[in-house]
């Protein structure tokens, strides 16, 4: 393998995209999650709602923070590692960023500083309002990004003019099939992100026999919310697999390690492939299941990677590999959810710890199974940066030096691991602490003085509450 | 259509350098207060700070957008300063969450990042000013002057520049917020920065005539462009006043009419390159369905709404941040 400055910048863009991935897909979750428990306080009055929010606020601050921050160098990486795809692919993808842009992160960078500072200045219902901005913020990213991410998937609505993709059809581009089972995908993805880490916290304080009515709370609300959305999403991802089965032939192929045409197909379900023998090593293999969940046919022929030129085949293993990491965590977060919920439906008490530990260690599952579909969507898109039409090699900004990425890809892993293992440890330290009564109780009414005082009330009590 | 969105990322940027300029100058000032007074400084842009950065963003994907060829251009450039950059703004916004969070001993780390981040991110946005204003070397529109081909004493002194004019900013918006020392403090930086920053301007104003003759041309054909410096100059003497009449609101307003002025000397001197000398707005503009389509939701909707809502926000946190006496 040779260190070009191509495949260091599609080593970096990956290293940083994939950095970033991990806060929005929480954050996304843990912003409707935030809207829900001020409604039911607003509504019921009962503290342990106010106290929950209170507590996944200031995490929601952190990985927030981490968020923005990690996002914002994407948002340049696109000019500065692939000018030739941003001066080509500019008037298509540039909109849908401005927009991305406008209507999510002016709307949630402003808000978040209201949902942080602002509760002793708006009254409840404004500051409801705002944390409905914040969620709806981080939705429209993920919007805008899908809507991106799919039309470099399945180019439609442009035509070339001197190798510029001119738009044409700027519905078709938004309201694109494919947009419309991969925005619900990640959307369900980022719900039952937060949805397992609020279940995960409650069960670990229920191990701990700490917090029992926070920790029951999240419990149920986690799990009960997981168990409903995760037949969704194994739905979703059907048809997901379904327009990369019709639109990327190439992807599916290497998803499935089907090297030659088959008819009736088999299903890989593990095996070991070898790119360059264009076989697989070792594999499980069941007859015509291929067929079967590839056309809902027992006959249907399947097209396998040796029908393609080689220069225009996606890597093997890590589409593979990563795919089938991410429905073995779907289906492990299938079994602790509907499990997890007919115990606490049954009120069932023997297996109880069992069952709060499998919840517990769940958490990592939502991450690994995002990243792992990512994994396989962007890779399985290769050698394509916009599928079929532009190479990555010829994305890549041609005056680049390997000197220069080696550089920028160290700053960047010095400063993400440094950040990364605070902001770890400081969530840690939170949830640790739990959701305590603040010491200095917060001020409900706008117009007490001393509250409007605060330049940072729940900073300054966060801060109280730990020293 | 090419006339709206040079005009509207015109304000976007003047937008994100008087607003993150503010933020960034605080960050600056930052290493020069002692312990209680940086609490107090923070408080006075921390509502706001997050805001305020997504205007670069939003100048970004503006530019990607609108000129997708001077985004290409730009921003491959420029790789390795804007590398350092974004490291710079992600230390400095992690510090805002991370600084109390951090257990005592371990605070400098973040107190260091927050400082040392606003004030590298700033030098490297005046010293692209900089390179812009001298020349990149371009061909065919595209940049060819190698990973380091950015650099001139011109653009580094560009940089010191701004490190001051945002310095300027920062204690210009102190006095607004904040009381007692911290206020003295920034009263006391005013007068010195605002002499700082007028040399600064008028010395890079001189050294750039003298680097582009037909810059000087332009500026001998139509004097009337020289109602920007002009402005400028009023606006600093009314500052000066300001300060000595301790005028808390005037100097802020004061002196993002200095930066705009700035800007438009800038703007105006350029008009009608985006590269100077080497890529024009026509040129660079992307295809007019591009343009339509931003302009009928982004541009015409969008925006004004989004500057509604930061209005807003910013009403919300008016007025000053006051000693609570946690200590």
């Amino acid at each position: 393998m040779v260190w070009t400055a191509l495949l260091l910048s599609r080593v970096q863009f990956a290293f940083t995209v994939s950095f970033h991935i991990i806060f929005p897909s929480f954050t996304i979750g843990l912003a409707a999650w935030l809207t829900v428990l001020e409604a039911c306080h607003l509504v019921t009055r009962k503290p342990v709602y106010r106290r929950l929010f209170e507590f996944w606020l200031k995490i929601f601050g952190i990985t927030f923070g981490l968020g923005v921050v990690s996002g914002i160098v994407l948002a340049f990486e696109f000019g500065m590692n692939w000018s030739r795809l941003s001066e080509v692919t500019g008037p298509i993808q540039g909109p849908l960023l401005t927009y991305e842009s406008f209507t999510a992160f002016a709307l949630e960078a402003s808000f978040f500083g209201v949902l942080i500072f602002g509760r002793p200045r708006v009254p409840p219902v404004v500051y409801l309002l705002s944390t409905m901005m914040v969620a709806l913020g981080t939705t429209f990213s993920a919007f805008w990004i899908m809507v991106n991410n799919s039309w470099m998937q399945v180019p439609v609505g442009y035509a070339l003019e001197n190798g510029v993709f001119v738009p044409t059809d700027w519905k078709a581009i938004i309201f694109s099939p494919v947009v419309w089972v991969r925005f619900p995908h990640m959307l369900v993805a980022a719900y039952l992100t937060g949805a397992f880490c609020v279940a995960a916290t409650g069960a670990w304080y229920r191990l701990n026999g700490k917090f029992a009515a926070e920790g029951r709370l999240m419990l149920q609300m986690g799990l009960f919310l997981a168990a409903l959305l995760i037949p969704i999403q194994l739905f979703l991802g059907h048809l997901n697999g379904d327009y990369v089965h019709d639109r990327q032939p190439a992807k599916f192929a290497a998803i499935e390690g089907r090297w030659h045409d088959e008819q009736p197909a088999g299903e890989v379900f593990i095996a070991i492939p070898d790119e360059a023998a264009e076989k697989n090593q070792f594999e499980l293999k069941v007859p015509y299941l291929g067929s079967l969940i590839a056309s809902m046919r027992l006959d249907s022929k399947e097209i396998g990677l040796t029908s393609f030129a080689k220069q225009d085949r996606p890597p093997v293993i890590i589409p593979f590999f990563a795919f089938r990491l991410m429905v073995g965590c779907g289906l492990l977060m299938m079994a602790v959810a509907w499990l997890g919920s007919l115990y606490l439906m049954t009120g069932r008490k023997k297996g109880e710890t069992l069952l709060l530990w499998a919840t517990f260690l769940s958490f990592p599952l939502p991450f690994i199974a995002t990243l792992t579909g990512w994994f396989t969507a962007e890779v399985g898109r290769q050698p394509w940066s916009v599928y079929r039409v532009l190479r990555t090699a010829d994305a890549v900004t041609p005056t680049l030096t390997v000197g220069a990425v080696i550089a920028s890809l160290i700053i960047f892993v010095v400063v993400y691991l440094i950040i990364f293992s605070f902001g770890t440890l400081y969530v840690y330290r939170l949830l640790k602490a739990g959701p305590i009564e603040a010491s200095h109780p917060l001020p409900d009414n706008p117009k007490r003085p001393l509250a409007v005082a605060g330049g940072s009330p729940v900073a300054e009590i966060a801060q109280r509450s730990r020293t | 259509m090419i006339l709206f969105w040079a005009a509207l990322l015109a304000v976007t940027i003047l937008l994100y350098v008087l607003l993150d300029g503010f933020d960034l100058g605080v960050g600056i000032l930052f290493a020069l207060a002692s312990d209680s007074n940086r609490r107090k400084m923070l408080a006075a842009i921390s509502p706001v700070w997050d805001g305020n950065e997504t205007w670069l963003v939003v100048t970004g994907t503006v530019l990607f957008g609108a000129f997708p060829a001077v985004y290409a251009a730009l921003l491959s450039a420029f790789y390795l300063p804007l590398v350092v950059m974004l490291c710079a703004l992600i230390l400095r916004g992690v510090a805002f969450e991370f600084r109390h969070k951090a257990l005592p001993g371990f605070r400098w780390i973040w107190d260091l990042g927050f400082t040392g981040g606003s004030l590298v991110a700033t030098f490297i946005q005046g010293m692209t000013v900089g390179a812009l204003v001298e020349g990149l070397p371009m061909k065919d529109g595209h940049y060819v002057g190698g990973t380091f081909g950015w650099f001139s004493p011109f653009a580094a002194l560009c940089g010191l520049g701004l490190v001051l004019g945002y310095s300027l900013l920062g204690a210009s918006w102190l006095v607004r917020k904040c009381e007692g020392p911290v206020r003295e403090r920034a009263y006391q930086l005013l007068p010195v920065l605002t002499i700082g920053v007028l040399a600064f301007l008028a010395t890079a104003f001189v050294l750039a005539l003298s680097m582009h003759l037909s810059l000087m041309n332009r500026w001998l054909e139509r004097p009337y462009l020289l109602i920007f410096p002009l402005i400028g100059a009023i606006a600093s003497i009314s500052l000066l006043k300001s300060v000595q009449r301790r005028d808390d609101l005037a100097p802020f307003r004061y002196v993002a009419l200095i930066f705009t002025a700035a800007f438009g000397t800038l703007a105006c001197s350029f008009w009608p390159y985006m590269i100077p000398f080497a890529v024009t707005v026509e040129q660079a503009a992307s295809p007019k369905e591009s343009l339509t389509f931003m302009f009928w939701g982004a541009g015409l909707f969008v925006m004004p709404l989004t500057l509604a809502y930061t209005l807003v926000v910013y009403r919300l946190f008016r007025g000053r941040v006051l000693d609570i006496g946690y200590d």
